[in-house]
C-alpha cells in the first residue's frame, strides 16, 4: 500500500512564482526516493507540502489514509509526529545539549504543559539514549549543540528524526553543508534506518551521483514539474541534461570523464 | 579588448566614488555653517568657555563635608530608584516577551496583528519617557507609580522591538524545526525560542536597566520621587556639593549594574 501519494498538486508563492505544476507521483511504504533538480525546482516544496510547514495551492496529499492539506491543527500534528524532517542546516536548538534536542522529537507526543517544561519519561530519556549510542554520539550527549561538527549536528538532527518513531523522513538537502567523508556517514546512517526501521525516507539532493548510489528510485523536477520518475540505476544520462537544463560538458558530475 | 574597457569602468567607479565623498564633505560643511548662522551659534565662543566651565564646576561642585553627611540619604535614595527600575524593566520584559511573539515573523498568529504589535511598540518607545511621566502626572500625580509607567512604557517599546529582532534572528530555523515534529505554539516557545535567545534578551534587559536608572533620576524630578528629587532639592537650594555627590552616586551605581551585566553576560553566553 501506498505511504503517500501526491494528486495534481500545484504551489504558488504569492500569487506569482510557480513553485510546483501539476505534480503527481505515488510513494510506497519503504521506499528510499531522491528527489534532483536544479535550485528553485521545487524541491523544498515538495517535502514542505507534506508536512505542511508549506500549504498546496492546489491538489491533494494523501499520506497514511489522510489527506494532508484538509487537516485540522490538532490532526496536522498528528500527521507531523509521523513525520521526522531533517535540514540542510541542521535546524537545532545550538543553545541547548544534545540529548535535549534528541528529546525534542517527542513534544508532538506529548502534553502541551509537559513539553513546554520540558517534562520526559525514564522510558523516553532510555530511548534516546539508544538512539544516541546507535549513531555514535553517546560522548556528546550533554554537550551543547553549538560545540559539535555538521556531522555531529546532522547526526543529532537524525537522532531527533527517528526519535518521533516516524514512518516518514523527510531529508532536506542533508548532506549539502557537509565535506564527502561526513556526508558518506550520513547518508549510511539514512539507508540503515531505512533498511533495519522500514521507515521510508524521500531526500532532496543535488550530488546527483550520491542520488544514483544510494536510493531505488529517483524524481527528477525541472521548474516544478516532474520530468523524470523511475528506478535509478536506469537514469539516462540524457534526462540529467534535461532535469538541469543543460549541455554536455556543463555539469560538475561531467567533469570526472 | 574587454580587458581595456572593464580597466575605464573600474576607473570611471573609483572616480565617481571620490567624487561621492568630497560632495558628501562639502555639502555637510555647508550644511554646518548655514545651520549655524540661523541659530547664531559660535563654536569658537562655545570652546573658549569650556575652560571658565570647567573651573566654575571644580570650585561649586567638589562635594562638601556636609554633602557626605547626607551620604546615607542620598544612598537610601539611590537603592530605592535602583530597585525601581530593576523591577520596572523585568516586569516590562516579560510583558514585552509576550507581546513580541505576536510581532514576530516565526511565532506570529496572523500579519495584521503583527504589524498592529510593532506600531503599538513603535508608539511606546517613540514618546520620550519625560513625557510620559508629565501626561501620567495628571492621573497619578506625583507619585512613585508615574515614575514606574513612564519608564514601564518606553522600555516596554523598546524591548518589545528588540526580542521581535532576537527571535527572528535566531530562532527562526529551530522553530521549524520543532513545528515539523509536531510540537505545540507553546512547547516551541518554551523548548526553542527561549533557550535561543534567552543570552541576547537578557543582555537586552541589563542594557535597560543601566538606561532606567538614569532616566528615572530625570523623572523623579519631575515626580517628585527618587534620587531625582533629592538632586532637584539640593540644587534648588544651592547645595551644590550635595547635588554633585548624588550625581557621582549615579555613575556609581551604574558602573556597578555595568559590571555585575557584564559579568552575567559572561556567564550566560
Amino acid at each position: 500500500m501506498s505511504i503517500l501519494a501526491f494528486h495534481h498538486v500545484s504551489k504558488t508563492y504569492d500569487q506569482k512564482s510557480i513553485a510546483l505544476q501539476d505534480v503527481s507521483f505515488t510513494v510506497e511504504e519503504g521506499e528510499f526516493v531522491s528527489i534532483i533538480g536544479p535550485s528553485g525546482s521545487g524541491k523544498s516544496t515538495i517535502l514542505r507540502c507534506i508536512n505542511r510547514l508549506v500549504d498546496a495551492t492546489q491538489g491533494t496529499i494523501v499520506f497514511d489514509g489522510l489527506d494532508v492539506t484538509k487537516l485540522g491543527k490538532r490532526d496536522l500534528r498528528r500527521v507531523r509526529t509521523k513525520t521526522g524532517m531533517i535540514f540542510q542546516h541542521y535546524n537545532l536548538v545550538n543553545r541547548l545539549t544534545v540529548i535535549e534536542n534528541v528529546l525534542h522529537g517527542r513534544l508532538g507526543h506529548k502534553s502541551t504543559l509537559s513539553g513546554m517544561a520540558g517534562l520526559y519519561t525514564e522510558a523516553e530519556k532510555e530511548e534516546a539514549f539508544a538512539i544516541l549510542e546507535k549513531l555514535g554520539l553517546t560522548e556528546q550527549a550533554y554537550q551543547r549543540c553549538d560545540e559539535l561538527s555538521g556531522g555531529q549536528k546532522q547526526r543529532v538532527g537524525i537522532a531527533r528524526a527517528i526519535m518521533q518513531k516516524p514512518r516518514l523522513i523527510l531529508c532536506d538537502e542533508p548532506i549539502a553543508s557537509l565535506d564527502p567523508s561526513a556526508s558518506k556517514v550520513i547518508m549510511d546512517h539514512l539507508s540503515n534506518i531505512n533498511q533495519t526501521m522500514n521507515i521510508t525516507c524521500i531526500l532532496n539532493l543535488h550530488q546527483v551521483d550520491v542520488a544514483i548510489k544510494y536510493s531505488q528510485r529517483i524524481i527528477g523536477l525541472t521548474k516544478g514539474r516532474i520530468v523524470y520518475d523511475g528506478p535509478a540505476d536506469a537514469l539516462p544520462q540524457s534526462t540529467i541534461y534535461e532535469i538541469y537544463q543543460s549541455n554536455k560538458g556543463e555539469l560538475i558530475t561531467d567533469v570526472e570523464g | 579588448m574587454w580587458k581595456a574597457e572593464s580597466a575605464g569602468m573600474r576607473v570611471n567607479v573609483f572616480t565617481r566614488r571620490k567624487r561621492l565623498y568630497t560632495f558628501t564633505l562639502l555639502g555637510m560643511v555647508v550644511f554646518y555653517v548655514l545651520a549655524a548662522a540661523v541659530v547664531e551659534f559660535n563654536a569658537l565662543e562655545g570652546f573658549t568657555a569650556l575652560p571658565r566651565a570647567v573651573s566654575w564646576i571644580v570650585s561649586n561642585l567638589v562635594p562638601t563635608e556636609k554633602a557626605f553627611a547626607r551620604l546615607p540619604k542620598i544612598l537610601g535614595k539611590l537603592l530605592e530608584t535602583t530597585l525601581l527600575s530593576i523591577s520596572v524593566t523585568v516586569t516590562a520584559a516579560v510583558c514585552a516577551f509576550f507581546f513580541s511573539l505576536l510581532g514576530s515573523k516565526t511565532t506570529r498568529v496572523s500579519g495584521a496583528l503583527s504589524s498592529a504589535v510593532r506600531m503599538v511598540a513603535a508608539f511606546f518607545r517613540n514618546v520620550p519617557d519625560v513625557v510620559w511621566a508629565m501626561l501620567l502626572l495628571f492621573s497619578f500625580g506625583q507619585n512613585i507609580l508615574t515614575g514606574f509607567f513612564a519608564l514601564f512604557f518606553t522600555t516596554f517599546g523598546m524591548l518589545t522591538r528588540t526580542f521581535i529582532e532576537t527571535i527572528d534572528e535566531v530562532s527562526a530555523s529551530c522553530t521549524e524545526a520543532l513545528y515539523a515534529t509536531g510540537a505545540t505554539t507553546m512547547q516551541t516557545v518554551f523548548q526553542a525560542i527561549i533557550p535561543s535567545t534567552m543570552a541576547e534578551n537578557v543582555t537586552w534587559v541589563l542594557f535597560m536597566i543601566e538606561t532606567n536608572i538614569r532616566s528615572s533620576t530625570l523623572i523623579g524630578m519631575l515626580t517628585a520621587t527618587g534620587i531625582g528629587y533629592l538632586f532637584d532639592l539640593y540644587y534648588k537650594r544651592l547645595d551644590y556639593g550635595s547635588a554633585s555627590l548624588v550625581v557621582l552616586s549615579i555613575v556609581a551605581a551604574v558602573l556597578l549594574i555595568e559590571t555585575i551585566s557584564s559579568r552575567i553576560r559572561k556567564v550566560i553566553l
